[in-house]
C-alpha cells in the first residue's frame, strides 16, 4: 500500500445524547476507491463530512494529506481545496451559470484572474462532457448534468481526494450512467476517492475496497467480491441481499 | 359647491405654476433624503441580517430586542426625539445627522427582518457546498448565500423602500422642507390646496415605475410557484 492520503482515526461524533459515529477508522491510500455502504442513518454521511469538517468529530483524528484537520491552528479552507464533495442533491448555485459554478472557487480561493478561471473552469466542464453548457443555468440543466458540473465544481481546484456522498440516489434511473462514467474516468486519472453509494455495480466494477457500516461502526470491509460475495457478518449479509432485491 | 369650485379650490393651475419654485425644492429636498436614507437602511439592515445569522445567544438575545425596538417605535417619535431630546442630553444632533440616525435605526430594522427572512430561505446545503470549495464564510455569504437571498425577497426590499421614500415626510418635523412640507407651506400662504394635488403628482409620477416593477416582478414570482 502507497502512502495514505486520509488517515482518519478513533473518529466518535455525537449529535447531542446521539451518538453517531464509534470510533471509525478510514485509511485511504493514494488512488484508491474506497465504497462505504449502509443502512439509513448508519452515519455514512457523517463521517463523510467529517473529513471535511463540515462536521466537527467529537474526539479521533484525521489528517489528510498530510494536513492534521483537527489542528486548531490548520488553515481549514487551504485544506479544504484539497478536498472535493460531492453531494446528493447537487447544490449548484442556482443564481450562477455552470461555468460561473466552477470558477467561483478558483477565482475567490485561488485568486486566478478571471480568464484564467474560465479557461480551468472550461477544462474542466470538459472533464465531465459538458463543455457545451458552460452558459446554462443549472435550472436548465439535467439533474444527471448538475451533477456532473458539480464534480466539474470539485475537481477544478485540483484535489486529491474526492467525497461523494450518494451522488446518483436523487436522479432518474437513466441519468445515473453518465455520472458513474465521469467517476470512472476519473478513477482512471487516479483520483483517490471515498464513495458513499449502493450503485454495487459500479462498487464491483471499480471499487478497491468496500466498507460496510452499521450503527456508527464499521461492521466489515474487504474487497467487493469479499463483501458482496461472501459476507463474514449477519449484518452485512442482511444489508448484502436488502439492496440487491431492490 | 359645483365642478368649477372643486378646480378652482384643487386644481388651480395658477397657483400650481406659482407654487412651482418651492415644491421643487421640495422635491430635490425629498430625493437627496432618500438618496440618503434608503442606502444607510440596507446597510443598517445587511448588518442586521448578517449578525441574524450568529445562533450565539449574547448576540441572538440584544439583537432581536433591537430589531423590536425600533420597529415599535414610531419613526416620528423616534426622530423627534433624537433631534429634541437628545439635546437635553448634552448631545446635539444636525436636523440630517437626526434623520440620517433615525431612519438608519428604523428603516434597517424593517430591512433587517425582510433580509434576514431571504437568507433563512437559501437551503443550509448552499453554505455547505460553498464551504466545501474551500471558500471562506464571509465570501460563501457574500458570493452564494446573499445573492439568492436578495432575489428571494426583492418584492419585499422594494415595497419597503417606497415605504420609506413616502416616510421621509417626516423629516419636515426637524425642519428639512421636503416635498410634502413644501407644498403644505403653499397652501397656507394661498389657502388653496392645489399645491398639495400638485404635491401628490409629483410622487406618483416618481414612484409609479417603482411600483410597476413590483407588481410585475411579484406576478413573476407567483408564476414560478405554480
Ligand atoms: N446535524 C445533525 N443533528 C442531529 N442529528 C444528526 C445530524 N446529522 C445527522 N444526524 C443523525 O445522525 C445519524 C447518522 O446520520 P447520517 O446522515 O450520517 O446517516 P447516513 O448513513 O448517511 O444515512 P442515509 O443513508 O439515510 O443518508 C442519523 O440518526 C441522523 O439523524
Ligand atoms: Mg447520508
Amino acid at each position: 500500500m502507497t502512502r495514505p492520503i486520509i488517515e482518519a482515526r478513533g473518529v466518535h461524533k455525537h449529535f447531542g445524547a446521539l451518538h453517531v459515529l464509534k470510533g471509525v477508522d478510514l485509511v485511504v491510500a493514494e488512488r484508491e476507491l474506497v465504497f462505504v455502504i449502509g443502512p439509513s442513518g448508519s452515519g455514512k454521511s457523517t463521517l463523510l463530512r467529517c473529513l471535511n469538517r463540515l462536521e466537527e468529530p467529537s474526539a479521533g483524528s484525521i489528517v489528510v494529506d498530510g494536513i492534521d484537520l483537527l489542528d486548531r491552528r490548520t488553515d481549514i479552507n487551504a485544506a479544504r481545496r484539497r478536498i472535493g464533495m460531492v453531494f446528493q442533491g447537487f447544490n449548484l448555485y442556482p443564481h450562477m451559470t455552470a461555468l460561473g459554478n466552477v470558477t467561483l472557487a478558483l477565482r475567490k480561493v485561488l485568486g486566478l484572474p478571471r480568464a484564467e478561471a474560465e479557461a480551468r473552469g472550461r477544462a474542466a466542464l470538459e472533464r465531465v462532457h459538458l463543455a457545451d453548457r458552460a452558459d446554462h443555468y443549472p435550472g436548465q440543466l439535467s439533474g444527471g448534468q448538475q451533477q456532473r458540473v458539480a464534480i466539474a465544481r470539485a475537481i477544478a481546484l485540483e484535489p486529491r481526494v474526492m467525497l461523494f456522498d450518494e451522488p446518483t440516489s436523487a436522479l432518474d434511473p437513466e441519468l445515473v450512467g453518465g455520472v458513474l462514467a465521469v467517476m470512472r474516468e476519473l478513477r482512471e486519472d487516479g483520483m483517490t476517492m471515498v464513495v458513499v453509494s449502493h450503485e454495487m455495480g459500479f462498487a464491483r466494477a471499480a471499487a478497491d475496497r468496500v466498507l460496510f457500516m452499521a450503527d456508527g461502526m464499521v461492521v466489515e470491509e474487504g474487497t467487493p467480491g469479499e463483501i458482496f460475495g461472501a459476507p463474514r457478518h449477519e449484518r452485512t449479509r442482511t444489508f448484502i441481499s436488502q439492496i440487491e432485491r431492490t | 359647491m359645483g365642478w368649477e369650485d372643486f378646480a378652482a379650490a384643487f386644481l388651480n393651475l395658477a397657483i400650481m405654476r406659482e407654487a412651482s419654485p418651492i415644491l421643487v425644492q421640495g422635491l430635490v429636498q425629498t430625493i437627496l433624503l432618500s438618496l440618503l436614507v434608503v442606502p444607510l437602511g440596507l446597510i443598517g439592515g445587511t448588518a442586521l441580517a448578517l449578525l441574524s445569522t450568529v445562533r450565539h445567544p449574547l448576540v441572538r438575545w440584544p439583537l432581536m430586542a433591537w430589531v423590536d425596538v425600533f420597529r415599535a417605535l414610531p419613526p416620528l417619535v423616534l426622530l423627534v426625539f433624537l433631534y429634541a431630546g437628545l439635546p437635553f442630553a448634552g448631545l446635539e444632533l444636525p436636523a440630517w445627522g437626526a434623520v440620517a440616525i433615525g431612519f438608519f435605526l428604523n428603516t434597517g430594522a424593517y430591512y433587517g427582518e425582510i433580509l434576514r427572512a431571504g437568507i433563512e430561505s437559501v437551503p443550509r446545503e448552499q453554505m455547505e457546498a460553498a464551504r466545501s470549495t474551500g471558500l471562506t464564510g464571509g465570501q460563501a455569504m457574500a458570493y452564494v448565500v446573499l445573492p439568492q437571498a436578495v432575489r428571494n425577497v426583492l418584492p419585499d426590499l422594494i415595497s419597503n423602500t417606497l415605504e420609506v421614500v413616502k416616510l421621509t415626510s417626516i423629516a419636515s418635523v426637524v425642519a428639512l422642507p421636503e416635498l410634502l412640507y413644501q407644498a403644505r407651506q403653499a397652501q397656507s400662504v394661498t389657502y388653496n390646496a392645489s399645491p398639495i394635488v400638485a404635491a401628490a403628482a409629483v410622487y406618483s409620477v416618481l414612484l409609479w415605475p417603482v411600483v410597476r416593477l413590483l407588481s410585475r416582478l411579484e406576478n413573476r414570482q407567483l408564476a414560478a410557484r405554480r
